[in-house]
């Protein structure tokens, strides 16, 4: 296939926002017949570069080419006048209109003026015939599963005579079984000599259907590899990237032995817990003082574990023993009840409330606890909210500015202490170190070591793997939605045997169990 | 796996969802009726129908524009104030002597006109419809004491002819020109809302706008449409009102707005918008006509009653609504 020449190149791309290089001098080649995934962790550029592309971005450099033309497009719809479609993560067709109205709307055949809906069907069935579907085109999209729907969007991506075909996160909610079905597609639609640019997060999903490979890191291109020439575990290591640790060493401290800890009763048990399109079947257990590390790529099902174990969403099956007593976690208000804290990784749209002030934002849970009816007194209020201004160090150490006024590290600390005032036995932090600075970052993880020391259950997910070593006993590998190993947190075990679970996952290590 | 069993819902389970409200509202009606032959003798007079028609032309070009609007997912509040203001304007400048043409193409181009205002600044400020029609509503309520603080009546001859006009069988039932002029309104709506470019939009935007957007459809030209469409058919409402009583009175068709919604709603257009036809409306403005002839047959109740029954009904088709899940969002 690379005998021909691409369809689509983009030379030297650089793209700022304020404040962030978004994309610097990257090369991108696309050729017809081919499916090339484009990969790399969040804020890598990956969707930049889709953005540039497709016109909804302009760019600050470089050039782009469509068969062998400079192109700069105004925006998705006249990239798809001109051949270039994309099918985005979440489906975007009506869900009320019919399948055939949604594949050709905006662009019905008519008859003075009035649309031949005859007609719209009978097309709808051709095209969907071409892509092997057989479904009733005049049912509404709603009627469907999402795997369909995803399909219909394709369908009306490439009835505009698509070479370009860019899609983003198209699995991300299906399930195996319509994977397979999406890749059927891909692969008819790469024969007939589309050219697919396929994101995905998931790894396997990658080496089942890539021809090549392109890798972004920090908005720069790392490579473009055929997808044969780069196994696995190399391509993990150049989306993550070896980083020199910059962080201050936390002394070496000595970890309590996992067996010490597990002497006692465990405080969660969790046994088979899944929720569908989320995360497969895990089971996990954390006694008191442990620290759990939950490593793998974004994307990879951590945050869903979390938010499992929080009851901010609800598990399909399965079984959660809190303190040796099963309970149902089915909202957050119980596992609060329960002794359970949840720090987001969505630090703003999630955790923090910006326009209140660091006291007000420091007492939300607590007060969620007591109920609303029973306010707590001002002074206990300021006592509190002065006692973890000084032991996280909050800078301004002012209880009544707005949060928004804090630096994203300071705001961390702020979300922490409204956890710590509710003196949680389980505290799950999800990315709590992801955009602050280092200084900020080595003191939320001695902070950890502090709070299990003090016997604080702590799981901690973090998509740097050192930080996730460093602080650990036992880490739980997540791949693909699925919990696939639980290395103790030994000698045996560093970065390189984690990425390495990371990258095949196949050999299930249950070296704890 | 076959294609096949991907389907989640069997084909005649699926295709009536859409019909159930709009059938629902139909033997509603039908009930109804049978209710009024079976206690009332004059009941089974075909003119009774009619009446019910002739009283309600006007509410029903209304209910149309609002239909195209809920449909949208949006909400007009100033069509009854439309109505009032562009009664009220038809009856002052016929006062002032000008010719009745003139003033039916100008009391014509005022509502949409304020439908276009109210349209742009729903799209390009992103306000809230319920806000922006709630300002066009007190402003058009406003310009109508202004013009006049008392009513005034109407002799010109074109309107006194339209009102008087009656198109009948030789057995003596008849109905008047705005009920023609009603079902014109309605019969175009329903060719637009199913057969135009438009009336697709206006469906796939009130099943997701951002959705919409993506697909490359003109979201906003289509937003503003709608109320402007919204604004014309309260305009026409507005002449037949004042061919009805024949004159233009400041504080004709209080809280006609929410009479129109209800009717919009019992007719099955879903609130949230994208699922609805012009049909359920007419059903529902019917509904609405059949409870006040019903009331007024017995006599004895209160006409309050009547707004009972539509409070009843009302909270029934919502709740069907969402028993049926039409609600796509």
């Amino acid at each position: 296939m690379t005998d021909s020449r691409p369809v689509l190149t983009m030379t030297g791309i650089s793209k700022s926002f304020p404040g962030v290089r978004a994309l610097h001098n990257v090369d991108f080649r696309l050729f017809p017949g081919e499916v090339h995934a484009l990969m790399g962790e969040n804020g890598a550029g990956k969707s930049t570069l889709i953005k540039v592309l497709t016109g909804v971005y302009g760019i600050d450099d470089g050039i782009i080419t469509l068969g062998g033309e400079q192109v700069a497009f105004s925006g998705p719809m006249q990239a798809a006048a001109a051949g270039v479609s994309t099918v985005y993560q979440e489906v975007n067709l009506c869900p009320n209109l019919s399948v055939a109205e949604n594949i050709f709307i905006g662009r019905e055949p008519r008859r003075f003026g009035a649309v031949r809906w005859g007609e719209v069907r009978r097309r709808a069935r051709q095209l969907l015939a071409r892509l092997d579907l057989d479904i009733d085109v005049t049912a509404p999209v709603a009627s469907y599963s999402l795997a369909v729907q995803q399909m219909i969007a394709i369908a009306r991506a490439i009835d505009v005579q698509a070479r370009v075909l860019i899609l983003d996160e198209p699995t991300s909610s299906l399930d195996a079984g319509e994977v397979e079905q999406l890749f059927r597609i891909m692969r008819q639609l790469r024969d007939e000599g589309i050219a697919i640019l396929f994101v995905t997060h998931f790894l396997d999903q990658v080496y089942g259907i890539a021809d090549r490979i392109t890798v972004l890191r920090n908005g720069t291109l790392v490579g473009e590899h055929p997808t044969a020439e780069l196994p696995q575990l190399a391509l993990v290591e150049k989306m993550i990237g070896k980083e020199l640790d910059v962080l201050e060493r936390i002394e070496e401290h000595p970890r309590r032995e996992l067996a010490a800890l597990e002497g006692g009763t465990p405080f969660v048990e969790v046994s088979d817990l899944s929720r569908k399109g989320a995360v497969a079947p895990f089971s996990l257990t954390i006694h008191a003082g442990e620290v759990v590390g939950l490593a793998g790529l974004l994307g990879s099902g951590r945050t869903e574990v979390a938010r499992l174990l929080f009851g901010a969403d609800r598990a399909d099956r399965g079984q959660v023993a809190v303190g040796g007593k099963p309970t149902g976690l089915r909202t957050p208000v119980q596992a609060i009840d329960r002794g359970i804290g949840f720090c987001s990784e969505n630090r703003r749209a999630e955790g923090i409330i910006a326009d209140l002030s660091v006291r007000e934002n420091m007492i939300l849970a607590m007060q969620a606890a007591r109920g609303w009816l029973r306010p707590i007194p001002r002074r206990r209020q300021d006592e509190l909210v002065d006692k973890y201004i000084k032991a996280l160090s909050i800078r301004p150490a002012n209880p009544d500015v707005p949060v928004r006024n804090l630096s994203g590290g300071n705001q961390q600390k702020v979300l922490l202490a409204r956890w710590l005032i509710t003196e949680p036995r389980l505290l799950i932090l999800d990315e709590p170190t992801r955009g602050i600075d280092i200084g900020a970052k080595a003191e939320i993880q001695k902070l950890v070591v502090q709070l299990s020391d003090g016997g604080m259950a702590v799981l901690f997910i973090s998509a740097e793997l050192e930080e996730v070593l460093r602080l650990s006993h036992k880490i739980a590998v997540m791949r693909d939605r699925e919990l696939v190993a639980q290395l103790t947190n030994d000698d045996a075990v560093d970065a390189d045997r984690v990425m390495q679970t990371i990258a095949s996952g196949s050999q299930r290590e249950e070296a704890n169990q | 796996m076959t294609m096949n069993s991907l389907t989640t819902v069997p084909t005649w389970a699926r295709l009536p969802r859409r019909h159930v409200p709009v059938l629902a509202t139909l033997a509603l009606l039908l009930v109804m009726y049978g209710i009024g032959v079976s206690q009332y003798r004059a009941f089974s007079n075909i003119q009774v129908i009619f009446n019910v028609f002739i009283d309600n032309g006007f509410l029903l070009v209304v209910a149309v524009g609002m239909t195209f609007v809920i449909l949208t997912g949006g909400i007009d509040l100033s069509v009854g104030s439309v109505v009032a203001m562009t009664a009220m304007v038809s009856a002052w400048l016929l006062q002032s002597g000008l010719p009745a043409l003139l003033v039916l193409v100008i009391a014509l181009l005022i509502g949409p006109t304020l439908g276009f205002l109210m349209g742009c600044a729903i799209h390009f400020f992103e306000i809230q419809p319920f806000i922006v029609t709630l300002a066009g509503m007190f402003f058009a309520r406003g310009m109508c004491t202004f013009i006049s603080g008392a009513s005034i009546p109407i002799t010109d001859g074109f309107w006194t002819t339209m009102s008087q006009y009656r198109i009948g069988d030789p057995r003596g039932n008849f109905v008047s020109v705005s009920v023609l002029v009603a079902f014109a309104v309605a019969a175009v709506a329903a060719y637009v809302l199913a057969y135009t470019r438009l009336g697709r939009n206006v469906y796939a935007i009130g099943g997701n706008p951002q959705s919409a957007l993506l697909m490359g459809l003109p979201v906003g030209r289509t937003r503003i449409a709608v109320y402007t469409i919204s604004g014309l058919c309260s305009a026409i409402g507005g002449i037949l009102l004042s061919f009805y009583t024949l004159s233009g009175a400041p504080l004709i068709a209080v809280g006609m707005e929410l009479d129109v919604i209800a009717a919009v709603v019992i007719g099955g257009t879903v609130l949230t918008g994208g699922s609805g036809y012009v049909f359920g409306t007419v059903l529902g403005v019917l509904v609405l006509g059949v409870i006040q002839t019903l009331i007024t047959f017995d006599g004895s109740l209160n006409s309050w009653w009547t707004k009972i029954v539509i409070g009843g009904l009302l909270f029934a088709f919502i709740l069907l609504q969402r028993l049926i899940g039409i609600r796509y969002k």
